[in-house]
């Protein structure tokens, strides 16, 4: 019998790591929920500066998927500096924004994904296949 | 006996659910929550529902607070209006998203008469959407509880 794309995927994405970075609690839960079901470990934090914590704390994911508007370090900043820093995890910014200068400003800070909010389920398998096709 | 009333239940959840779809007041975001809830975590509906309405009150208690100002600070406004926004987005709630679209217009164009009126707009979707959030709830909570009993 044929296994399910979502069985597929499960199987594929065993092993990947993640961090959620985002202030709103509603959207940590989902996405925790959304990467636990694909079998993905994962961690959440509240802003962009624990994201750079837990980077400078020896953490290392595999994906982290990074609000753009949080209190302390928004992601911008964030993301510019966990690059600066070294960091080579696939960085996909998920946000509500849709101003296209923002989005800009936020890809070239050091991107390599960008998915508008709300993340499905197909949004986050389409992340995940680029970190399987990269790996 | 209870095989029928937990039938009879599900099929009430769903019709409940489609209604609120019909009226707009979901949006097919919901579905995507409802289908992250199996047998591993079979409260993450209602547990989903109480942090949006722990939040949405807490936010709608703040936009309150700051419109109620003599001069109002529009970029406070905003990032709480941006927070609702988001929170809706995340969970289906489409009308109340696009009640926050509004405030947020009218917080860029700096009217304090067009944020209150899209605030009144919000604080009445949102407890229209609280009612039925409960009663999914309870529906929720019901079938639970036959399915724990089987």
């Amino acid at each position: 019998m044929a296994q399910s794309r979502h069985a597929v995927e499960k199987e594929q994405s065993t092993k990947i790591t993640a961090l959620v970075v985002d202030d709103n609690r509603i959207n940590r839960t989902i996405h925790r929920r959304l990467l636990s079901n694909l079998g993905i470990e994962n961690e959440v934090v509240g802003s962009g500066k624990e994201a750079v914590d837990a980077h400078c704390s020896g953490k290392k994911f595999d994906l982290i998927l990074m609000d753009m508007e949080m209190p302390i370090m928004n992601g911008i900043e964030a993301t510019r500096k966990l690059r600066e820093m070294g960091n080579r995890s696939m960085i996909a910014g998920v946000s509500s924004r849709s101003m296209e200068e923002d989005i800009q400003e936020f890809i070239e800070a050091g991107l390599d994904d960008y998915q508008e909010k709300p993340l499905t389920m197909s949004k986050l398998i389409s992340l995940i296949r680029k970190i399987s096709l990269n790996g | 006996m209870n095989q029928m009333a937990l039938a009879a239940l599900k099929t009430q959840l769903k019709n409940f659910v489609q209604s609120m779809f019909d009226e707009g007041v979901l949006d097919s975001q919901f579905s995507q929550i409802q289908a992250l809830q199996d047998s591993s975590n079979p409260n993450f509906v209602d547990e989903v529902i109480t942090l949006f309405c722990t939040d949405a009150e807490r936010i709608i208690t703040e936009l309150n607070k700051y419109l109620g100002y003599q001069s109002v600070d529009f970029s406070k406004l905003d990032t709480y209006v941006h927070q609702l926004k988001g929170s809706s987005s995340s969970i289906g709630a489409h009308r109340l998203k696009l009640a926050c679209v509004n405030l947020r217009q009218a917080s860029d164009d700096r009217s304090k008469e067009g944020c209150v009126r899209a605030l009144n707009s919000i604080t009445r979707e949102y407890c229209l959407l609280r009612s039925k959030f409960q009663t999914l709830i309870q529906l929720e909570r019901s079938i639970i509880a036959l399915e724990t009993n089987r």
